[in-house]
């Protein structure tokens, strides 16, 4: 019974859509204010039956009720209870619909922080969130029943993915959906915008907080992901450029470059078309990246549950979003540039710069997701391009990014002072050689890369702090770090970790196949390594092979590390890694297979210096998110009165 | 005009993706391109499984064309795939060479006890290696290697009665009239 109904509530949620979406769009086309004030009350009835269905799909896997047929291919008997939740979204059916519940608590939220704003304005925000959530309800009604019925009932169900029978995985799609559907505000204000034909400086300085609170769950999601497919997955590494995580990736790069070219929107008027364009761009590679992970059309490791009639539907709905939102752009965009005018040094010229290359950075990694695509379009054949090509080109469009990042702050709007930024720099830039040049001498077998890493992440750190310390003496008190300022600062520091990070592992990490034999030991990266041999292990619901290997340093223990080959309830087979963490280094052992009569195994052995650093460059991006999303200044101000640009007092130089 | 660029580039993206799908409907996703085909079978020793002292080499295989099948005592679908081996495949005269797959040869044994052994020949690849060599990333998974040891053929997935017949039957008729 419970089933049906929660099915009943998502055709209600579909009709409650549909209106959402066009009385609030008339409403605000004909200037009715009654159909205007529709608009709030309906989003939240709809979002009331969205979280009944969730809440019953929820209820229905915590009761193991395998008469419902998606609970019964995703769920076992022996599934321990705190993964019944992350069951609810471990395929496709429940992370759509988990997708629409956050759709819809977007949209409330929305609809209840900006009273200030004009109803009329809303009205179209609203409006537009209505017809997503529209799509995507009957997307799902149409294709994708989670409450379908598989009668009679299952004894047992199938169980989860072992691979995602792990606590980093409760949270990564939850944030990363949370940050892919963020950006629907963004998107849904950039229409409203448009439809309205006046893109003013106050609806901007709305729109910031929001877009800096969606880009923040974004990163923590990719990060969360990183770090899951990192200590899962068994292979060590921590992001493959698959076609899921480029997903990801897209509306990330396009969402950074949106939230700089909002400050310049908001501050000093330019940049109008380049906003708006981001906005729509940002959110429509949310949808693309649905689109390339559900339809089945570019095969990946994460192999979700893909469908070519799905893929149908969704590219429909992609080019009715898209191609209409891109339609309406170049029907309206703003005909001037607007904006103050600035010379070639100055913040908006890098700012500029940062769009550039960000947006470059998304296309780029679009063009090689759909590589193999291409390949079959002309004829050639299915081709993939690999790490080589995104990593290289990557770092070719990221080097002017990071080289000119610490001159940013120091930049002035309009017109920038050259010399007092060199001379304000010059330490960073000295101290970030001379570090590079003196790990040459204190690692001498250090790669390129490595020393490069170094210097990079000191140039940007460094240059960060210096600015840090600027505002302390120039600002005065109580203004010093607004918490947008300390946002900006937090965020950049970020960056500075995460290349320490990555060029530091990349550089220097030893990465060993080996064959242990009983009580062995072998040295590899300055640790010495002993294997005790391997034991059965039994857990909830599976089997394992337990290794067990000493991890010593100098004669001194450092840790003893059980990696497993873990046998689920559902038949599948599951290698745990078991790492040693470290802020300077992490030991990562993962069990292959046994190897030869003596109780011989074959051991796979990582040493990894400063992997850590790359999700807590992540984490400090994401912390700066959240923080400048808090700054007052995004709510004080009377929007209602209309003032035109914000002024320069108000703007931190 | 600047400003339909983006929606005409949308519209290209479009009509690529929609050309996705399309090819995704007349192929099978598994479909993939094996870079092994007409290629020579990579060098592997491994094994029997009733008799692992003793080990069969591709070199030992040369001379008569062979359908190396990979299966494990562990794989569901290789269970379903076991009875089309038994009726459908094996009767077509080709020599049958089970390759056991990350499997324990105590567990293979059993298994093909309770259902039966369609294989000339079964060799035992516990560590997997051998799998690696030949890029098998699922199991069931078939190789037809021809008498100079070259792949001609591959299948991922279980063989079907259709497969057999479109697919399978033809490329033995090929190495049947290219036999001298």
């Amino acid at each position: 019974m419970l089933p049906e109904l929660g099915q009943f509530a998502l055709i209600l949620a579909l009709l409650l859509a549909f209106v959402q979406c066009v009385l609030p769009l008339c409403g605000a086309w004909r200037g009715n204010s009654a159909l205007i004030a529709c608009a709030r009350p309906i989003a939240a009835g709809q979002c009331v039956f969205v979280v009944l269905a969730f809440g019953i799909l929820t209820y229905a896997f915590l009761t193991q009720d395998f008469s419902v047929a998606y609970v019964a291919q995703n769920s076992n008997s022996a599934l321990p209870w705190y993964y019944r939740f992350p069951a609810v979204w471990g395929a496709h059916e429940g992370s759509l619909l988990l997708w629409i519940l956050i759709l819809n608590v977007w949209t409330v939220a929305v609809a209840a922080f900006s009273r200030r704003l004009p109803d009329e304005f809303m009205a179209r925000v609203i409006g537009v969130l209505g017809f997503v959530a529209f799509g995507f309800l009957l997307f799902t009604i149409l294709t994708s029943n989670p409450f379908a019925r598989h009668l009679p009932a299952l004894a047992d169900g199938n169980d989860l993915n072992p691979i995602l029978q792990d606590p980093g995985l409760i949270m990564h799609p939850p944030m990363l959906y949370t940050g892919y559907v963020g950006f629907s505000v963004a998107f849904a204000f950039a229409i409203a915008a448009l439809l309205g034909g006046e893109l003013d400086v106050a609806s901007v300085r709305w729109a910031r907080p929001w877009t800096n609170v969606a880009w923040a769950f974004l990163t923590l999601g990719i990060t969360l992901g990183s770090w899951w497919a990192y200590y899962v997955l068994g292979w060590g590494g921590w992001w493959f450029w698959d076609p899921v995580e480029n997903a990801s990736f897209m509306p990330w790069l396009v969402g950074t470059a949106l939230i700089h070219s909002q400050a310049v929107t908001e501050k000093r008027g330019g940049f109008r078309a380049w906003t708006l364009l981001l906005s729509i761009f940002a959110f429509s590679l949310s949808l693309l990246g649905t689109f390339l992970v559900r339809s089945g059309v570019l095969t990946s490791v994460h192999a979700f549950a893909s469908d070519p009639r799905r893929g149908m539907f969704i590219l429909v709905f992609l080019g009715v979003v898209v191609g209409g939102s891109l339609l309406i752009y170049a029907l309206r965009a703003p005909k001037v540039a607007g904006g103050k005018p600035f010379n070639l040094l100055s913040r908006e010229t890098l700012l500029l710069v940062n769009n550039l290359m960000f947006t470059c950075a998304a296309a780029m990694v679009l063009l090689g997701t759909l590589y193999p695509l291409i390949g079959d379009a002309l004829g050639v054949g299915r081709i993939s391009v690999g790490p080589p090509y995104f990593g290289f080109m990557f770092v070719l469009l990221m080097l002017p990014v990071v080289l000119l990042m610490p001159l940013g702050p120091f930049f002035r709007w309009a017109a920038a002072d050259w010399r007092a930024t060199w001379r304000a720099l010059r330490p960073a830039l000295v101290l970030a050689i001379v570090a590079g040049i003196a790990a040459k001498f204190v690692a001498p077998e250090t790669p390129l890369r490595g020393l490069a890493g170094v210097a990079a992440a000191l140039w940007v750190g460094i240059g960060i702090a210096l600015y840090a310390l600027k505002r302390w003496r120039d600002a005065p008190r109580g203004q010093r770090y607004t918490p947008e300022m300390f946002g900006m600062i937090a965020a950049h520091f970020g960056v500075a970790l995460f290349l320490a990070g990555v060029l530091i592992t990349e550089a220097t990490s030893v990465e060993r196949d080996l064959r242990f034999s009983r009580d062995e030991s072998q040295r590899i990266g300055g640790l010495d390594f002993r294997f005790r041999g391997v034991e059965r292990a039994q857990g909830p619901n599976y089997l394992a092979d337990e290794g067990t290997l000493e991890v010593r340093s100098d004669d001194r223990l450092v840790a003893t590390l059980h990696p497993q080959k873990r046998q689920y309830a559902g038949r599948q087979m599951q290698s745990k890694s078991d790492i040693d963490p470290g802020l300077f280094r992490d030991v990562y052992v993962a069990l292959g297979e046994p190897s030869g009569a003596d109780g011989a195994w074959a051991v796979r052995v990582y040493v990894k210096p400063f992997v850590r650093w790359i999700w807590l460059g992540g984490l400090l991006m994401m912390c700066g998110g959240f923080t400048a999303a808090c700054d007052r200044r995004f709510r004080a101000l009377p929007a209602r009165e209309g003032e035109p640009v914000a002024t320069a007092a108000q703007v931190p130089a | 005009m600047s400003r339909l660029l983006p929606l005409l580039v949308f519209l290209a993206l479009c009509a690529l993706l929609g050309f996705g799908i399309r090819w995704n409907m007349h192929h099978e996703p598994s479909e993939v391109p094996s870079p092994l085909i007409d290629k020579p079978a990579p060098e592997f020793t491994l094994p029997f499984l009733y008799d692992p002292a003793k080990t069969l080499a591709r070199a030992d295989l040369l001379g008569k064309p062979y359908l190396l099948n990979v299966f494990g005592s562990w794989c569901a679908t290789c269970q379903e795939e076991h009875p089309i081996l038994t009726a459908q495949i094996k009767p077509l005269g080709i020599v049958l060479v089970g390759l056991d797959w990350k499997d324990a040869p105590e567990d293979a044994r059993r298994w093909l006890a309770r259902f039966g052994n369609p294989y000339d020949s079964v060799i035992t690849d516990e560590s997997g290696r051998a799998g690696i060599d030949f890029g098998v990333y699922m199991a069931p998974e078939s190789f037809l290697v021809d008498a100079r040891g070259v792949i001609r053929y591959k299948r991922i997935g279980m063989f079907t009665p259709e497969t057999i017949e479109n697919e399978l039957k033809p490329k033995l008729a090929e190495l049947a009239k290219a036999a001298p």
